[in-house]
């Protein structure tokens, strides 16, 4: 199937918009018929982004969150932005376990979701200006 | 997100259902937190079997869980039959400290009567 579509959206970086923004992902991507579990890594891949972008791009005060969608025939590119603190070092923040909010009970899991759920994953960050993660994934199923 | 509590033998049971993120993640961890102190809880068995979508806050919160029930001399169960929060749990490599059912009856039977 030859399907070209993209989308952009902004909205406010509160914990409520995180259910929001996997949802309308969800949503943005079903004309590529996805399997549910297609469906689901894609999902969850956006989760984390959005609440990395929430809890530790913006901490305590809520910024923009900046979410692009991108199809090309059966592959889909996401790209999650936001204006905060930026991260100091990305390899560290990636690697599994890893935590800089452990009294947040955060298990550290986030990137090592999006990198083992998606097919590519590209983090760029600047200190004081913010963090960019870009994902694709090429939808397998055969009935697109 | 709903949830809900009940104790047998010392452990308490918690079923959830709805969306785990990090959203609903905080009223999950101070109702479980809550619940277990009130029951005199050893063991926790979460039971999501109706939990439709869990990311890494789920596994924050489960993980957490675990080491409030380790240092109390209990443990913890999990029971899903969901491939997705399967996966999630088999990433972050709690199987090998959580018990995974995909039954709710064998989970009861086997995780909570004097175990």
């Amino acid at each position: 199937m030859n399907y070209n579509n993209e989308m952009m959206m902004k909205f406010k970086g509160i914990p409520e918009n995180e259910r929001f923004a996997r949802a309308s992902t969800a949503i943005f991507i079903s004309p590529l018929n996805p399997t549910l579990s297609e469906l689901n890594d894609i999902k969850t891949a956006v989760s984390e982004a959005v609440t990395n972008a929430i809890i530790h791009g913006y901490e305590n005060n809520p910024g923009e969150v900046f979410m692009g969608c991108t199809i090309k025939s059966n592959t889909v590119y996401i790209k999650i932005e936001d204006k905060g603190k930026g991260i100091e070092n990305i390899e560290k923040a990636m690697s599994p376990l890893y935590t800089t909010k452990p009294d947040l009970g955060r298990s550290g899991l986030g990137f090592t979701v999006m990198e083992s759920f998606m097919d590519k994953i590209n983090v760029s960050s600047e200190i004081g200006k913010g963090t960019i993660v870009e994902m694709t994934k090429t939808i397998q199923n055969e009935s697109t | 997100m709903g949830i809900s509590c009940t104790s047998e033998n010392r452990t308490l049971i918690v079923k959830i259902t709805g969306e785990i993120d990090h959203y609903s993640a905080n009223d999950i961890k101070n109702k479980t937190d809550k619940e277990y102190k009130r029951l005199n809880s050893k063991n926790i068995l979460f039971d999501l079997s109706n939990v439709t979508f869990m990311d890494s806050s789920g596994i924050g919160v489960i993980m957490g869980r675990y080491k409030n029930a380790a240092a109390n001399g209990g443990k913890v169960a999990a029971v899903s039959i969901n491939e997705n929060i399967k996966k999630i749990f088999e990433l972050s490599g709690l199987f090998k400290i959580i018990k995974y059912y995909e039954n709710p009856e064998k989970a009861l039977k086997e995780f909570s009567f004097g175990r």
